[in-house]
């Protein structure tokens, strides 16, 4: 990523940054040196920045995991997926065995049973692992939850006369166990131990988070989006500045309500961060998801039929809020999964930007699964740069074909090439903990565009390795508007570097997404994966 | 254990600059001595005048004469619940949605928490500007959803408006809301009783002028000793040329067993009496003056004697 030493033997380090990089004899003109040799048989390559994850994925792991792919945890172990219901069941009844007490909850992430031949999962299922204790799974995509008898009974849902659309009922007129949407889960959520102060993340989640991170090869995360309640502060400067910590925190502010108080809060973090936890940008949510049926979908909408999904900002404020931001300087990212809503970011600041000119504002839009190529040239006139969901054609893109946009859209989902070709800045990402945390295999996934069932989705969209890379990186760093400091490596940036046995660009491509970490440097401390603390 | 009776949730949608938050602020000077409890997306979108404020408690605002107002943020269900958890429970919630929200989904939502009971869902939509917004490509079909969500729509700011406009505006209503009633105003000024259920009836005395009554809704009130068939009553009740908007009936039925008969809009639900019932039965209504018919509402009373 340097084009001044694209390739080079060594690389010297002061104070936690990158004096030079070149041959031992280039550098040596810095004057005397330690030379650190532990690394010599390893591969650098600049630190990976994970440009949307969330600190969730860290506090997942003290549940159960119950995904159908294996997955690896921050000590180091990978959990086998689990192929059939049966297995899932079983994997809980084996937690279940060190809980002495027969009312403790009982928790499982990833759960993913499209990979089940359609074979819902309903109460009875559950009420096999404990009829005393209540029993939960929250599904890999993050938008559903199925519970046992007891986990519905403890919120007072077992019961007729319920009428909601997120909770489907069974011929005997009580909910199935299966909870769809936000408002839905909530409840049963928090009785399982997964409310979300949890899941927004305690110290402990962060360090778990830092462990994932450095066994990915990641030195910059963000945490999009975090409340970032004042009093959780103290706590994240704290442990994030501690020595051992290995990692670069970017939370970004959510907005919820009307925009003003977020953008101004967001104005008032930037000078509160430190180096290790950066402040001050605002995420905004506009619409819901394609697998979720919620996100909104321009003509002709879903390929099921289903109807349009939700608006989570009005337009309106989506456009007064991206106003405000040029007006304070506050950097935003859009959550948009459906292209009506990447229109209606597009529209909003385009007004926005005619109101307060800002050059460089430097805005991304996320996830913006379903851009077309008019839509990526207009992201290119605004400035605006753009986060693809790569890992979602592993695992959703089967569904996209078959189900939610149909066989035409779901190859040019996640248009790599075309953000490219159209000279929109892009980074990739893997939602964490939606799917792992793991930007080598997002990358793969930008370069083959494969599905679980094996077939390529948009050959035309497929990138190259070289670029995946750099997606992952200076992409990725550009988008949170550190690119001057991290993503290459260049005299003058943070001595971040993702450690691996192996380089990336001279392997198969195929086995770019099976390349081991070694660990991370970051800001010039050595993080071996092998030596980090377990539990 | 006594279990109370459920707490009536009257749901107010309709999208944003419709007139919500002038509504919610007119419903809470005009409470009545009615404990009220508000909730609101957030308090930034509720400006509360400071003088009725009486404490702060997190998420809750206690303001002057026992009405409470609460943020839900993004766990409605979380506000829902610890409002009803209230000593003593409030008499009556009123829920503003945000400007997005699905009305009717939310009132869907009520049947989570049985200590509440959905009530009225009336959405405000703004005379002046609601056929553009209803064509508006990005929220038009939110607006129209909304609006087809409606017991009551309160047709807002009918002021701006000419008075060739209103009756085209009504007549595009009937076509987009078949179910809804339509009742037009200004500034929010409805009469609290849209809104305000069961067991909710002012303190003598308390009630000032709420609204524009004498020119825009019309009330009657009835009390009688027969027995009515009430299932029958609820159904001609429903009849859109009564311009009956809301109605509450305590109603003794052949068999002498009590029950009470609510009607919002088209909407008309009989259930037992809860409670001990009155020496007479009674039927109270309001409606809209222009086409108020008292003699013909007799007489449809009348018709279902049991």
């Amino acid at each position: 990523m340097n084009p001044s030493r694209p390739l080079a033997t060594h690389v010297a380090v002061r104070d936690g940054r990158i004096l030079g990089v070149g041959a031992l004899e280039e550098l040596s003109g810095w004057g005397p040196y330690r030379l650190e040799t532990r690394l010599a048989d390893k591969v650098l390559m600049p630190g990976l920045v994970e440009g949307h994850s969330h600190l969730m994925e860290g506090a997942f792991w003290r549940f159960v995991y119950c995904g159908y792919f294996d997955r690896r945890d921050p000590n180091g172990r990978v959990w086998p997926g689990a192929r059939t219901l049966a297995e899932v069941l079983q994997r809980l009844q084996e937690a279940q065995a060190a809980l002495a007490d027969p009312t403790q909850p009982l928790a499982g992430w990833g759960f993913d049973p499209i990979y089940f031949d359609n074979r819902r999962c309903v109460r009875e299922d559950l009420d096999r692992v404990s009829t005393t204790r209540p029993v939960g799974m929250i599904h890999a995509s993050g938008h559903i939850i199925n519970c046992n008898s007891a986990a519905l009974a403890a919120v007072g849902w077992l019961r007729s006369g319920i009428d909601h659309p997120g909770v489907p009922l069974g011929t005997d007129g009580l909910p199935t166990g299966e909870l769809k949407g936000p408002e839905a889960m909530m409840q049963v959520a928090g009785v399982l131990g997964m409310d979300r102060t949890v899941l927004a993340g305690d110290k402990a989640a962060l360090r778990l988070f830092s462990r994932l991170c450095v066994r990915a090869g990641v030195t910059t995360a963000t945490d999009l989006a975090s409340p970032l309640p004042d009093e959780a502060l103290p706590m994240l400067l704290r442990t994030t500045a501690e020595d051992g910590f290995p990692t670069r925190i970017v939370p970004l502010l959510r907005l919820m309500g009307g925009p003003e108080p977020t953008i101004l809060r967001a104005a008032a973090l930037q000078a509160q961060g430190s180096d290790r936890l950066r402040l001050g940008r605002v995420k905004i949510v506009a619409d819901g998801s394609i697998q979720g049926f919620s996100a909104r979908l321009r003509w002709p909408g879903y390929y099921n039929g289903a109807p349009n999904g939700l608006w989570y900002l009005a337009p309106e404020q989506l456009q007064q809020a991206l106003a405000l931001a040029l007006q304070h300087g506050v950097q935003v990212h859009v959550h948009t999964n459906g292209d009506e809503a990447t229109d209606a970011v597009l529209d909003g600041l385009e007004r926005a930007l005619q109101q307060y000119p800002r050059p460089d504002h430097r805005f991304t839009l996320q996830h913006c699964q379903l851009a077309d190529a008019a839509q990526f040239r207009r992201m290119k006139a605004l400035g605006l740069s753009v986060n693809l969901f790569a890992n979602h054609h592993f695992y959703w893109g089967d569904e996209h074909y078959r189900l939610t946009v149909g066989p035409e859209r779901a190859t040019r989902m996640n248009a790599c090439a075309t953000a490219l070709a159209s000279g929109v800045p892009l980074a990739i990402h893997s939602d964490a903990p939606i799917t792992p945390l793991a930007p080598l295999f997002t990358a793969w996934c930008a370069v083959h565009r494969l599905t679980a069932s094996g077939r390529t989705l948009g050959e035309h969209e497929r990138i190259g390795v070289a670029d995946a890379l750099r997606a992952i990186t200076l992409g990725a760093a550009w988008t949170l508007k550190l690119d001057g400091e991290i993503g290459s490596i260049e005299c003058g940036k943070r001595a971040d570097f993702c450690v691996l046995d192996d380089d990336p660009l001279a392997l198969p491509a195929m086995q770019l997404k099976d390349l081991p970490v070694w660990g991370v440097v970051q800001d010039g401390r050595i993080f071996a994966a092998a030596e980090l603390p377990t539990d | 254990m006594k279990v109370s009776a459920p707490i009536p949730v009257s749901v107010i949608g309709g999208y944003l600059g419709a007139g919500k938050t002038t509504l919610v602020n007119h419903l809470l000077r005009h409470a009545g001595g009615r404990r009220l409890a508000v909730l609101v997306n957030d308090f930034g979108e509720l400006p509360i005048d400071d003088a009725l404020i009486e404490a702060r408690d997190g998420n809750l605002l206690r303001l002057a004469g026992g009405c409470v107002c609460c943020s839900f943020g993004s766990d409605l269900l979380g506000a829902l619940q610890q409002l009803s958890a209230l000593s003593p429970p409030p008499q009556q919630l009123l829920l503003e949605c945000s400007g997005v929200a699905r009305p009717g989904a939310v009132a869907r939502t009520l049947t989570l928490l049985p200590a509440l009971q959905r009530d009225a869902v009336l959405v405000l939509a703004d005379a002046e500007s609601l056929r553009e917004r209803a064509a508006d490509r990005y929220v038009g079909e939110l607006v129209q959803q909304q609006l087809a969500e409606a017991d009551l729509i309160a047709l807002n700011k009918c002021d701006r408006i000419d008075a060739a406009t209103l009756p085209a505006l009504q007549a595009w209503l009937a076509d987009a809301a078949p179910r809804a009633r339509v009742l037009p105003c200004t500034q929010g000024r409805l009469p609290p009783e849209l809104l305000f259920g069961t067991g909710t009836a002012p303190r003598a005395g308390t009630t000032g002028p709420a609204h524009d009554a004498s020119q825009t809704f019309a009330s009657v009130s009835f009390e009688f000793a027969h027995a009515v068939d009430a299932q029958r009553l609820a159904g001609a009740l429903t009849d859109p040329a009564l311009g009956l908007l809301r109605a509450k009936g305590l109603l003794r039925d052949a068999q002498g067993a009590w029950c009470v008969l609510q009607l919002v809009g088209s909407r008309c639900q009989v259930e037992a009496l809860p409670g001990p019932p009155p020496a007479l039965s009674r039927l109270v209504g309001i409606g809209l003056r222009a086409r108020w018919d008292p003699a013909a509402l007799r007489q449809r009373l009348e018709d279902c004697r049991a």
